[in-house]
C-alpha cells in the first residue's frame, strides 16, 4: 500500500500544528465560533448529542495492521474502547475530547493517518471498491488512481469552500461495489476501441434528500488528464454551485438544474483551457503504481488440499466459507470477511481488543493489510486457503465470524438517534429488535442476498434510498416513524428504492420488515430468484397488502 | 488602516468609492463591477491608480479586457464559507494573467489566508491589526503543497 514520502508526512504534520493552534485559539475565545465550527469540520470533528465525534480518513478504505493498532490505542486512551466503520469505508469515535483532539491527530500522524477533509463542504475521501487489486473481474488495480487523487484533493487551495460536500467514487471492475453512480463524480476504469484503460466519468449522482442517479459525462477520458478534468467539473462546480439553499447545494442539483448538455460545454471549455498544464505523465502513474504491487503470493498455495476437506467435514465452516469469504484472483488464495454485524452489535462497531487481534490476523495471514468496505464490515484481502479454516477460528473466538455478509442481518446503519444530533429516530435499537427476530441463520440464509440501508433522517447516511430495503427515520411530532422504501440498488443496476406507503410507527416497523421478507419468500420463483428480482417483477402492491393489512 | 501586501504589512493608500459616494478629486480608488461599467470613461481620465470590487456572484469574465487598466482587483467575501473568491482569484491569476494586486476584502477567515495565497490573492485587509500578524504567520502553515499554485 502506499507508504508516505517526507512530503506527505510533513503535510500532516503541519497540519496538526495547525489545528492546535486553531482549537487553542478558539478554546481562548480568539476564534469566533461558527468560525472553529468550519475549521474543526475540515479536520473530522463534530460535535454530536453527547460529544465530539472525530472522523478518521481511510483512504480507499486500506489500513496496515500497525494503524489498526493505533486505532485501538485511540480507541482506548481517548474513547469507551470502541470506534465505528462507516458507509465511508472511514473510522468514526464517538466520545473523544475536544481538548485532546490535536493529540489524537498528532498520533494519527504517527502512522500516516488523518482525519483531513472528512467533514465540511470540501472534498471527502475517495472511496473505491473493496476488492481492488485482488478480484477477478477488474481491468487495472484503481488504488494508485485513488491516491493521486488523493494528493490532488488534499489541501486544494480552491476548493476547500464548496457550495457543499464532494466525493468521488473510483471502481475498475464489472461489478460496482463502490456505489459510484451515487457519487458527485464516479469514474470506471475501462477501455477504448483502441484497448487503451481510461476513465468513463459520471456526475452528479448522489444520495441525501434528493437522490439521483450520476450520468455519464464523458464516455471516455485519457488517464493524463485526469486531475484536469476533475479541477473543470470543481471549478465550474464552485462557482456556479447553488449556495442560497443548501439542500440544493450538491452538484447534482446544478447538472440537474442546467442540463446535463450545458453544464458539459461549461466543463469542456474550461477542461480544454487547463489540460495540457495539469497534464499527469505516465512516469507518475508508474511511480504510484509501485506503491500496489501485489504481495509476495505463494505459487504453492493453490496445492492445498486441506481446505477441502474442511469444506466436506465441517458444515458451519462451509456456510461461513460461502457467505463470507470470496474467490481471488490468485488460484489458492480467498478474501476473508470480517462481520462487524453481530447480532447483538451496533452495525460497524468492534473494540480495541478485536482491533488489536485483527491486526495480528492481518500480520499472521495476509501481508498486514487490512480493507474498510461500504457496507461497514472489514476484509483481510490475501489468506492462504490453507489458513482460512484457522482464520474462521480465531474470528469465530473473537465474535467476527457472524456468517451473514450480504444477507439480510448485514445491515447498513447509521449511528442514529442515539449518538447523532442529526437524527430524527433511533437506527441501532431497531437494527437490533430486526436481528433478533432473525435469529435463525438457517431462515437468514434462505433469504439469500437482502441488502438493508437504514437512516435515522433525510441526510441518509446509511443511504437507505439504494437499500433493496430501505428504512428512514422520520419524526412526527416528536416520536419516531419509519418510512420503507424496496426495490433500490447502489451497484450497476443502480435505482432509487419506491417508497412503500405511509411510515410506520416504532413498534411496527419491525414486524413490517418481516412481512416483506414473508412476501418475498412466498412469491420468489424459485431459491435464485433474488429479492431486488422478485420486487422488480411483481411490484410493491403485494408487499404494501402484507405490511398494511396486518397494521 | 494597515493592510497586507506580498507578505509585508503596510499603510493602505486605496479607497473603495460606495455606488452612492460622490468620487474624491485625488487617490487611488475602486468602485463596484456596476460603477466601472458605468463610468469607465470618465475614470480612465482620472490621474490615479483604478481598482474594482468584484462580489462572489459576478463574473470575471465581464472585466476581462478592462485588466490592463486596473491596478486593484478586490476580491468582496460576502460570507467566509462562500468560496467562489478563491475561484475569482485563480481565473484572474491563471486564465487571464493579470499582475495587479488581487485583495481580499470582507468576511474571508484568517485561517483561509493560506488557501488565498495560493489562488493568486497577494493583499488582504483585515479588520483586526493582531489579524495582520497572524495572517503572516498563517502564510507558512505548510511547506509543500499536492497541487500547482498560481504564486
Amino acid at each position: 500500500m502506499y507508504q508516505y514520502n517526507e512530503i506527505d508526512q510533513t503535510l500532516i504534520e503541519e497540519r496538526v500544528t495547525q489545528f492546535r493552534r486553531q482549537t487553542e485559539r478558539f478554546l481562548k475565545g480568539e476564534i469566533a465560533p461558527d468560525h472553529y465550527r468550519t475549521l474543526r469540520l475540515m479536520n473530522g470533528l463534530y460535535i454530536q448529542t453527547h460529544a465530539p465525534m472525530l472522523r478518521v480518513a481511510v483512504p480507499y478504505g486500506l489500513l496496515s495492521s500497525k494503524q489498526l493498532r493505533k486505532l485501538a490505542h485511540i480507541a482506548r486512551t481517548y474513547d469507551k474502547g470502541y470506534c465505528h466503520f462507516t458507509t465511508r469505508q472511514n473510522v468514526q469515535f464517538n466520545w473523544p475530547e475536544l481538548a485532546q483532539t490535536p493529540d489524537i491527530l498528532a498520533e494519527l500522524a504517527t502512522v500516516q493517518m488523518h482525519a483531513i477533509q472528512t467533514s465540511g463542504n470540501c472534498m471527502r475521501n475517495t472511496t473505491t471498491d473493496h476488492l481492488a487489486g485482488i478480484c477477478k473481474d477488474e481491468i487495472i488495480d484503481p488504488r494508485p488512481f485513488c491516491e493521486i487523487i488523493r494528493q490532488w484533493t488534499s489541501f486544494h487551495p480552491e476548493f476547500a469552500y464548496l457550495p457543499r460536500k464532494f466525493k468521488i467514487a473510483v471502481t475498475a471492475a464489472a461489478q460496482d461495489r463502490a456505489a459510484t453512480q451515487l457519487h458527485d463524480i464516479g469514474l470506471h476504469l475501462v477501455k477504448n476501441a483502441a484497448d487503451e484503460i481510461g476513465f468513463k466519468v459520471f456526475v452528479g449522482g448522489g444520495l441525501g434528500r434528493t437522490p439521483i442517479i450520476g450520468q455519464v459525462i464523458r464516455p471516455f477520458l485519457e488517464q493524463k488528464h485526469l486531475l484536469s478534468y476533475l479541477e473543470a467539473i470543481l471549478r465550474i462546480y464552485n462557482l456556479y454551485g447553488r449556495r442560497d439553499n443548501k439542500y440544493k447545494a450538491r452538484i447534482k442539483i446544478l447538472v440537474k438544474e442546467e442540463g446535463l448538455e450545458k453544464f458539459t460545454q461549461l466543463v469542456e471549455a474550461e477542461w480544454l483551457r487547463i489540460r495540457d498544464e495539469l497534464e499527469l505523465t505516465a512516469e507518475r502513474i508508474q511511480e504510484i503504481q509501485q506503491h500496489f504491487v501485489p504481495p509476495a503470493y505463494q505459487a504453492a498455495a493453490a496445492s492445498d488440499l486441506s481446505f477441502n476437506t474442511h469444506l466436506t467435514e465441517d458444515a458451519a465452516f462451509a456456510k461461513w466459507v460461502k457467505y463470507n469469504t470470496l474467490e481471488h484472483k490468485i488460484p489458492g488464495y480467498r478474501a476473508v470477511f470480517i462481520s462487524l454485524k453481530a447480532p447483538e452489535v451496533p452495525p460497524g462497531d468492534v473494540t480495541d481488543s478485536q482491533l488489536d487481534a485483527i491486526a495480528d490476523l492481518a500480520d499472521q495471514y495476509s501481508f498486514g493489510e487490512i480493507r474498510s468496505t461500504h457496507r461497514q464490515n472489514l476484509i483481510l484481502g490475501d489468506v492462504q486457503q490453507a489458513d482460512v479454516y484457522v482464520l474462521w477460528q480465531k474470528l469465530t473466538a473473537l465474535n467476527l465470524a457472524t456468517p451473514n455478509i450480504g444477507t439480510v442481518t448485514d445491515i447498513i446503519c447509521c449511528p442514529g438517534l442515539d449518538f447523532c444530533e442529526l437524527a430524527n429516530a433511533g437506527s441501532i435499537g431497531v437494527t437490533k429488535e430486526i436481528n433478533t427476530a432473525l435469529d435463525d441463520m438457517d431462515y437468514i440464509h434462505d433469504l439469500g442476498d437482502i441488502k438493508i440501508n437504514f437512516s435515522g433522517c433525510m441526510n441518509g447516511c446509511a443511504h437507505q434510498s439504494v437499500g433493496n430495503i430501505g428504512i428512514l427515520g422520520v419524526d412526527k411530532k416528536g416520536t419516531e416513524w419509519y418510512q420503507i422504501t424496496l426495490g433500490g440498488s447502489s451497484e450497476n443496476n443502480a435505482a432509487i428504492g419506491e417508497r412503500l406507503g405511509p411510515a410506520v410507527d416504532r413498534n411496527q416497523i419491525k414486524d413490517a420488515i418481516l412481512d416483506i421478507l414473508k412476501v418475498y419468500i412466498k412469491q420468489r420463483l424459485s431459491e435464485d430468484e433474488s429479492f431486488l428480482a422478485t420486487v422488480s417483477r411483481i411490484g410493491l402492491e403485494p408487499f404494501k397488502e402484507q405490511v398494511y393489512a396486518s397494521h | 488602516m494597515q493592510v497586507i501586501k506580498d507578505k509585508k504589512i503596510i499603510e493602505n493608500t486605496w479607497q473603495f468609492i460606495a455606488d452612492d459616494q460622490v468620487l474624491p478629486a485625488t487617490g487611488d480608488i475602486s468602485v463596484s463591477l456596476t460603477r466601472w461599467q458605468q463610468e469607465k470613461q470618465q475614470l480612465v481620465q482620472r490621474d490615479s491608480l483604478l481598482g474594482v470590487r468584484l462580489d462572489p456572484s459576478e463574473e470575471v469574465a465581464d472585466l476581462a479586457e478592462d485588466l490592463p487598466k486596473l491596478a486593484l482587483l478586490e476580491l468582496n467575501f460576502g460570507l467566509y464559507t462562500d468560496g467562489r473568491g478563491f475561484s475569482q482569484a485563480r481565473q484572474l491569476r491563471h486564465q487571464y494573467g493579470y499582475q495587479g494586486e488581487v485583495r481580499a476584502v470582507g468576511a474571508f477567515m484568517l485561517d483561509q489566508v493560506y488557501y488565498l495565497v495560493r489562488v493568486g490573492v497577494n493583499g488582504f485587509e483585515l479588520e483586526n491589526p493582531q489579524h495582520l500578524t497572524w495572517a503572516l504567520e498563517s502564510m507558512e502553515d505548510f511547506s509543500y503543497s499536492y497541487q500547482p499554485s498560481t504564486m
